[in-house]
């Protein structure tokens, strides 16, 4: 267990990097705490399985460091760095069976064998393949194969950190259920720093304290769940986080003002705004009401998914969505408010101006 | 499931039928026919039952050729099965020497026999041959036509040099088929570069290497050609294959009825040694 420190990180799959564009891996300067739990979540190809590969030492870094616990390991190998990491799809060794699977990272690191079998054991237990341990690994489920590779991830009780990268993409909905909280639980029970890569944010939500979103090669926002859904520092995240995502308007502000449209809306707050940056706001649809009094919309679309329904409507010329109770009734000519509280403005992407 | 019947398939697949029986059944069966009976030419054939097979079984020159053929197939299986898996574990698996390596693997095999014979028996030559003359101007004793080890050292070069890229481009398959992860969490569980290739690399070029195996075994088993050109048997007998050995009694002395019967001979035993390296192989693959 150690807290990981990563100092200007920028990485380049090509050689000789010309503009910011060519790195896969814009700056990242971060700290992980010890026994943090971190979901990394973005789009495909926004890095992060680059800059989980960094920290494992399965790339190196084209600039910047890395610290285990304050100590430099930028060019220790992976070997050396003492890391767990749990890949998308599951790597076992087919013609061993699962017991010495799980043993393989003991064996290898010449740990006594007494200790490996109490180890293993206590793992085989854990993941649920007790019955298994002498069954050759080759013939096992999709499931059953990506929990012998959680398990050897988890053999190793001195691991400085666990990495995750998408563990659960091959598993069936209801086992991801049952293996997400047996990581939660283990993670409770030793502390270990993990860090889980997902594009899934139900999975990023619930497993992590710390969810850090990437995008287009940084790191865009770091938050807790809240943090991130009532707050978010770059629409992007607005957008990713939520279903359906955040609102986002073109709008118009002038001091504590915004006009979208014709509407003006009136702010709790007066946003800072450098002279020409591209200016919107942001509003949840669980913040939008609907009533008789407000601003008038355009109903275009009910969605009922159960809990709640989705209104799906044109606003001032833009297409907004609100999220309705499920007894919640449409008048016939809507009008729908915006909780001022929960209003957020953009410049040029990135949240501006808060409590002033 | 039920089977719909369908005489008019029959039909489809009559051509194919005609095609096989004219170029193997029937060949086959005129060398069955042969092995049975006694001729004297005029197409006068006399009944000779197992005569023949008796005759081929219980001579030296049987034993000693197919002696000299497990020999030189053990040889053989020894060098390139394990000289191909090194190679292609260090052939690039990306970037420019990927074809290039492919091409310079590639050229052996696209070579005819019987030209490989004769580079190498013009390479080998005392007189005029670039090996023959730097391993003397070496102080090296080597001529392959008259002493019988440099005559089996030449045949084993040459085939080495001839097949194994055959090894290997199979074995390159099996080995660019393996995803990055792999290696990736080996090194994550800190597995040394044997157990790499114990348990990663060498379970995933299994199926290639049984197919690699048997071609080897089948082709260096019924080598002819090129011991044919280089030592034409020689000296003596020491290179005398049963290939050789069959050519020189059908061809050579006209004996057809024993030249049939050890053509079957040799058909069946490469047939059963085939099946058995198949079966033994497949079933310790089933058994895990």
């Amino acid at each position: 267990m150690a807290r990981i420190d990563l100092e200007h990180i920028r990485h380049a799959y090509g050689a000789k990097p010309k503009s910011e564009n060519d790195y896969a891996l814009k700056e990242v300067h971060h700290e992980w705490n010890d026994g943090g739990a971190y979901a990394l979540l973005g789009p495909s190809g926004c890095g992060k399985t680059t800059l989980l590969n960094i920290i494992s030492g399965l790339i190196n870094p084209s600039e910047g460091r890395i610290l285990f616990d304050g100590k430099d390991v930028t060019h220790l190998s992976t070997q050396d760095r003492n890391i767990a990491q749990v890949f998308q799809f599951p790597v076992i060794y087919d013609t061993m069976t699962v017991y010495d699977n799980l043993a393989f990272p003991l064996r290898n690191r010449h740990v006594p064998e007494t200790e490996v079998d109490r180890r293993v054991k206590e793992i085989i237990e854990m993941i649920g393949l007790g019955g298994w341990a002498g069954k050759k690994a080759q013939g096992l489920t999709a499931d059953q194969k990506q929990k012998i590779s959680l398990g050897r991830g988890l053999v190793r009780s001195d691991v400085s950190a666990i990495l995750f990268d998408e563990p659960l993409t091959v598993i069936d909905p209801e086992m991801k259920w049952v293996l997400r909280s047996q990581i939660k639980r283990l993670h409770k029970q030793f502390g270990f720093t993990m860090v889980y890569v997902t594009h899934d944010q139900t999975e990023a939500l619930t497993f992590a304290d710390k969810v850090v979103v990437m995008y287009d090669g940084q790191i865009v926002q770091i938050g807790t769940p809240a943090e991130l859904f009532e707050r978010p520092r770059h629409t992007f995240v607005g957008y990713f986080i939520g279903s359906p995502g955040m609102n986002v308007l073109p709008a118009k502000i002038d001091g504590s003002t915004a006009t979208i449209g014709g509407e003006t809306i009136a702010l709790n707050f007066r946003p800072e705004i450098k002279s020409g940056a591209k200016t919107e706001l942001g509003i949840r649809p669980e913040f939008v009401s609907i009533g008789r009094e407000g601003m008038p919309v355009a109903i275009s679309k009910v969605e009922d998914i159960g809990r709640h329904k989705i209104v799906r409507a044109r606003f001032a010329d833009q297409p907004i969505s609100i999220i309705l109770d499920e007894d919640g009734e449409i008048p016939a000519e809507p009008r729908i408010a915006f909780d001022q509280k929960a209003i957020n403005i953009y410049a040029d992407s990135w949240r501006v101006g808060g409590e002033a | 499931m039920e089977k719909t019947w369908n005489n008019k398939a029959w039909f489809m697949v009559l051509p194919v039928l005609v095609l096989v029986a004219f170029s193997a059944v029937i060949p086959l069966m005129t060398v069955v026919n042969y092995s049975v009976q006694d001729t004297f030419g005029n197409n006068e054939f006399f009944w000779a039952g197992t005569d023949w097979y008796v005759d081929v079984l219980t001579s030296d020159r049987f034993w000693d050729a197919l002696t000299r053929n497990l020999i030189f197939s053990a040889i053989i299986l020894a060098i390139e099965i394990p000289l191909g898996i090194i190679i292609a574990l260090n052939m690039p698996k990306k970037g420019l020497g990927v074809p290039v390596c492919l091409v310079l693997m590639a050229l052996p095999l696209l070579i005819p026999w019987n030209v490989v014979g004769t580079i190498w028996q013009v390479f080998g030559r005392v007189d005029i041959g670039l090996l023959g003359r730097t391993l003397e101007a070496l102080g090296i004793n080597y001529n392959y036509v008259q002493n019988p080890i440099d005559a089996w050292v030449t045949l084993i070069v040459m085939d080495v040099w001839h097949w194994t890229s055959l090894v290997v481009l199979l074995c390159y398959a099996g080995l660019v088929s393996i995803p990055d992860a792999y290696y990736q969490a080996a090194k994550i569980d800190g597995a040394s570069r044997w157990s790499v290739f114990r348990y990663i690399q060498l379970p995933k070029m299994k199926r290639v290497l049984l197919i690699a195996f048997l071609l080897r075994f089948m082709d260096s088993f019924m080598i002819y050609t090129e011991p044919f050109v280089v030592t034409g048997g020689g000296p003596g007998n020491s290179t005398t294959f049963l290939s050789i050995d069959l050519v020189k009694m059908a061809i050579g002395q006209f004996d057809l009825g024993p030249a049939a019967a050890l053509s079957i001979i040799y058909f069946l035993i490469i047939l059963l040694l085939s099946w058995i390296f198949y079966t033994v192989m497949t079933t310790s693959d089933a058994q895990s």
